[in-house]
């Protein structure tokens, strides 16, 4: 068995040693471009989870590594001159270059043969298995691009990598107001004499202030001028430091008949998550892993490989893309509280929570508690216990639960499902009117609309947009039928609206009558108030289309001057279709409500039309919440799937939205505590 | 969580009297369900067909196509055949339905593969709101309507105009995941309850060299992928009994193990593998 490793890095280093531990019979060759000791980068970083499986794949290189690590357990938050610390993170962190000396060192002892100087096209026909190790430009995978599915786009932030003499004692955040905008540091100490030192800040921000003008020397000099404060009098040094777009690397194989990818060259981790070279030499581990359970069959152990990483891989991807996209918006948050805005940027990327924070670092839950919700720090409950106040209101918690749903005695406040300001305005027969509704819990959110062009349809239960066989006229800003089989509506004429309008204030004088503790205006999916929104469905010539926000300001003005209690409006910020309605469009249509008396936005999206691209996960609303909230800066009531209390009060500590739809699973726990007639719950009783 | 078992319409060597036999076995077994799988360019039996025999040989198990690929066929005919099944069944059709994965397919029906998931909403649309059903009868109403595929839009279709949710097959955990996003779409599309969840997996007891191979060879057009599909083949009662339940743990309310081998004895190891 031969195999060539191209590219000495962590990666290709410690496949090569594991190999050879494996057995001594394979010949291992490793073919390094540069010189043994050209590194570029200044410290990598470990979480306590990589160590594990560092000691058990190698123990002469685990305690080496061990041994000249720095190791902190704290995050410091160095923003608006407040310094928030955050326990219980443990972290180590190791001088890119000491991890190559150290990998090399047992490379040659155990027999591996390695090649510096050496380019990747000098590869020699022959061996059983080629392993692209080569880093985020590998020449491996880019000879095979097609096959293996490459995709490569930039993500986050410019960012340019720096190392200093300043040693700090914890992993450490600075956030920088400047005139150009705001600047970020990301820094940790590797070693006792050395910490790297990174610098970022949104393109916009980078341009504004020069630096797309300045060279290696002097942006260095800028940004030692601009964090001096954090320096405390220590340099910046530059490694082939420049300003640089973060690549996300994503293939759909990493493998390609024998030629299999591994690290950087197959898939990258935004560096804010500090997950690259774990997840290279974890790589490394499951490749060894694989061709030993396989007994060196290649073509199997490569799929083996592929399909134990692909899922962690994925996973660790998904919540650094969510990071570096954090990073971009961060500017957006300094009107935060220092606690919220430390707790915001801790669970950024979604793999820290409330409650998994809580283990690691109770003492700062505790005071995000006690600030959330204003009590004694001994005794407050989480975030979504704490009260809302919306105008004269006060609602109990922060949980918002469906009227259908099993449990709804104890949720802040109910949702009543869509009611029609008419019978006209009904999406189904059975869409209550009005008219007829009355509230079956309090307090209860009453979801006020008009279905437009999606009504007159066969009942949910059948089917959503299945037409009525006989139906009633539909009517919408524009005559386009909604899908496949839709009646075309009329479009909606002035004296029309003035009807419609009269009807939602006719509708809001009966939700007084009724008890309706929040009045909610239905502006989303697609109904009657959403079609005069969207590009895609408001093709009006008149003054309705050319300020397509006019009807639903009409409207909402002529309820706000009759109904004095908390309003809500239902949008959706985006259309997620090519063509309409895109997240800055939302966060600019929430302002103008806001600024309309609009006082919580009830954040949803798509269903504009029919055929859009929604993206449907746990949680899918959650980051379109927070955008409207930061950007109109107004209370949001968020859903899409919520299915723990701990993501509602990770939400709502966070402050990526007030309110939370929960959907939790139904519980054999639940069921069982709820009916003990069952015979076997009887008989526990009895014992 | 039922557990249904696949017809051998697909696998080589299965002729029409094994595929007969194997629906009689099925029904007479622990299985809820038989069902089929649908290709056009491959040695196999068209899906409504061999549901149609199956119909005959049984009185109880439910039919069901996982998945059958709608935009190959024009939406009329696809309601006739799916109809037809249903009332030769006495009411027992699932009928599953995605875009499919294969071009080639598309090519060979004649259909442009653009515009496939557009499609593919309009037949729902026809299909689940009974479209034109006095012109082409029989009754369609009973059907248990799946969707099938893993993107945004397709979560969509399923929850706008299908009882359930057809999950293409791999490791509970994904299943899990695509459970998720189904139950979030149901729920953004305003459907009460929640959607039926179906699974499948792959299975061969006896010569699972052979099954390996015909995996390696339905699935060859996906490359590398193929291993990956062989990779999970279950090939052991031991096997079989944690992937089941595994699904069970992510939700699952019916799953459908196929088989890629065969042999009628294939059944009764099943049958014993989930029951025991």
């Amino acid at each position: 068995m031969k195999v060539q490793v191209v590219g000495g890095g962590p990666a290709g280093l410690y496949l090569a040693i594991l190999l050879r531990k494996a057995d001594p019979a394979i010949e291992v060759q490793v073919l390094e471009r540069n010189a043994p000791d050209a590194t570029f980068g200044w410290g990598v970083v470990f979480s306590e989870d990589a160590l594990g499986a560092l000691r058990d794949a190698d123990h002469e290189t685990y305690v080496a590594i061990t041994d000249t690590f720095a190791r902190w357990d704290r995050v410091d938050i160095r923003y608006r001159d407040r310094l928030l610390q955050s326990r219980g993170h443990s972290f180590s962190a190791i001088a890119r270059k000491r991890l190559l000396e150290i990998l090399q060192q047992r490379s040659f002892a155990l027999g591996v043969e390695l090649a510096f100087g050496c380019e990747a096209k000098a590869v020699p026909a022959g061996a059983d298995l080629v392993v692209g190790a080569d880093g985020v430009n590998s020449t491996v995978r880019r000879a095979h691009e097609p096959e293996f599915g490459t995709r490569v786009e930039p993500e986050g932030c410019k960012y340019v990598w720096f190392g200093t003499d300043l040693v700090f004692d914890a992993f450490t955040f600075v956030f920088r107001e400047t005139e150009h905008g705001l600047f970020q540091v990301h820094a940790y100490p590797f070693d006792e004499r050395t910490s790297t030192f990174i610098v970022e800040c949104p393109e916009a921000t980078w341009r504004r202030a020069g630096l797309h003008e300045l060279d290696e020397d002097e942006s260095l000099a800028f940004c030692e001028r601009l964090f001096a404060r954090d320096l405390e009098g220590h340099e910046l040094f530059s490694n082939r430091s420049i300003w640089l777009d973060f690549p996300k690397v994503t293939n759909a194989s990493w493998h390609h008949g024998q030629t299999v990818l591994v690290g950087d060259a197959a898939h990258t981790a935004h560096f804010s998550i500090g997950s690259g070279t774990k997840l290279a030499m974890e790589d490394a581990i499951a490749l060894r892993d694989a061709l030993v359970r396989r007994a060196w069959d290649v073509e199997a152990a490569l799929v083996d490989y592929e399909l134990e990483r692909r899922p962690v891989v994925e996973r660790t991807q998904q919540a650094a893309s969510e990071s570096a996209a954090y990073f971009t918006r961060v500017a957006g948050y300094t009107h935060l509280e220092p606690i919220q805005f430390a707790f915001n940027l801790l669970t950024r990327s979604g793999r820290i929570s409330h409650a998994s924070l809580t283990v690691r670092d109770p003492a700062f839950t505790r005071t995000l508690d006690a600030w959330f919700t204003g009590a004694s720090a001994r005794v407050a409950p989480p975030p979504v216990f704490a009260p809302l106040q919306l105008r004269e209101l006060q609602l109990g918690n922060r949980i918002v639960a469906r009227a259908d749903a099993e449990a709804v005695s104890g949720a802040g406040l109910v949702l009543s499902g869509f009611v029609a300001v008419s019978d006209a305005g009904r999406i189904s027969p059975d869409t209550p009117t009005i008219d007829e509704w009355t509230p079956a819990h309090r307090p209860v959110i009453l979801q006020l609309g008009h279905a437009g062009r999606r009504g007159a349809c066969l009942p949910r239960a059948v089917g959503v947009d299945l037409p009525l066989p006989a139906g009633w006229e539909l009517v919408s800003a524009s005559p386009l039928p909604y899908g496949p089989y839709s009646r075309s509506p009329r479009e909606l004429d002035e004296d029309g609206m003035a009807t419609i309008r009269d009807a939602f204030v006719a509708g809001t004088h009966r939700a007084a009558e009724v008890g309706v503790d929040v009045l909610e205006l239905d502006f989303a999916h697609g109904y009657l108030l959403a079609s005069f929104l969207s590009p895609l469905t408001n093709r009006r010539a008149d003054m309705y289309g050319s300020e397509r926000l006019r009807y639903p300001l009409e409207l909402l003005t002529a309820v706000r001057r009759v109904w004095e209690g908390p309003l809500a409006v239902r949008l959706s910020v985006t259309d997620w279709a090519g063509g309409g309605l895109a997240v800055d469009d939302g966060v600019a249509i929430a302002r103008a409500l806001v600024e309309h008396g609009c006082d919580l936005v009830h954040t949803v999206a798509g269903q504009t039309v029919h055929d859009d691209r929604p993206e449907y996960r746990r949680s899918f609303l959650t980051g379109l919440s927070d955008r409207v909230r930061v950007g109109a800066r107004v209370p949001t009531l968020v859903g899409g799937h919520l299915t723990t209390l701990d993501d509602a009060n990770t939400i709502v500590g966070a402050g990526r939205a007030d309110l939370c739809i929960l959907d939790l699973p139904s519980s054999d726990v639940e069921r069982k505590v709820r009916a003990p007639s069952e015979p076997a719950e009887r008989q526990i009783a009895q014992t | 969580m039922n557990i249904g078992i696949g017809l051998p319409t697909t696998t080589p060597g299965a002729d029409g009297a094994l595929v007969v036999e194997w629906a009689q076995l099925a029904d007479a077994g622990p299985f809820s369900s038989v069902a089929v799988l649908d290709r056009v360019a491959y040695d196999s039996l068209d899906p409504f067909a061999a549901l149609a025999a199956a119909a005959g040989v049984t009185t109880r198990v439910r039919l069901a196509t996982m998945i059958a690929v709608g935009p190959l066929r024009p939406t009329a005919l696809l309601a006739k055949e799916a109809a037809s099944v249903h009332a030769l069944s006495g009411g027992r059709l699932t009928l599953g339905l995605a875009i499919g994965a294969r071009v080639e397919d598309y090519e060979a029906a004649g259909v442009d593969h653009r515009g496939r998931g557009k499609r593919l909403a309009e037949q729902l649309a026809y299909l689940r709101g009974r479209v034109d059903e006095e012109r082409v009868g029989p009754a369609r109403n009973g059907i248990e309507l799946l969707v099938g595929g893993g993107s945004g839009p397709a979560f969509a279709r399923m929850a706008r105009y299908a009882d359930g949710y057809a999950h293409g097959g791999g490791p509970p955990r994904a299943f899990a995941g695509a459970a998720a996003r189904a139950e979030a779409a149901w729920r953004d599309l305003g459907r009460p309850g929640r959607p039926r969840l179906w699974g499948q997996g792959y299975f061969a007891f006896g010569d699972t060299e052979r099954g390996n191979a015909y995996l390696r060879h339905y699935y060859a057009f996906t490359g590398p992928f193929a291993e990956r599909v062989v990779a999970a083949n279950l090939t052991s009662a031991r096997a079989v009994k944690d992937f089941v339940r595994g699904y069970e743990e992510a939700g699952c309310d019916e799953l459908v193990l196929f088989p890629t081998v065969a042999d009628a004895a294939e059944i009764d190891r099943l049958a014993e593998a989930v029951s025991g």
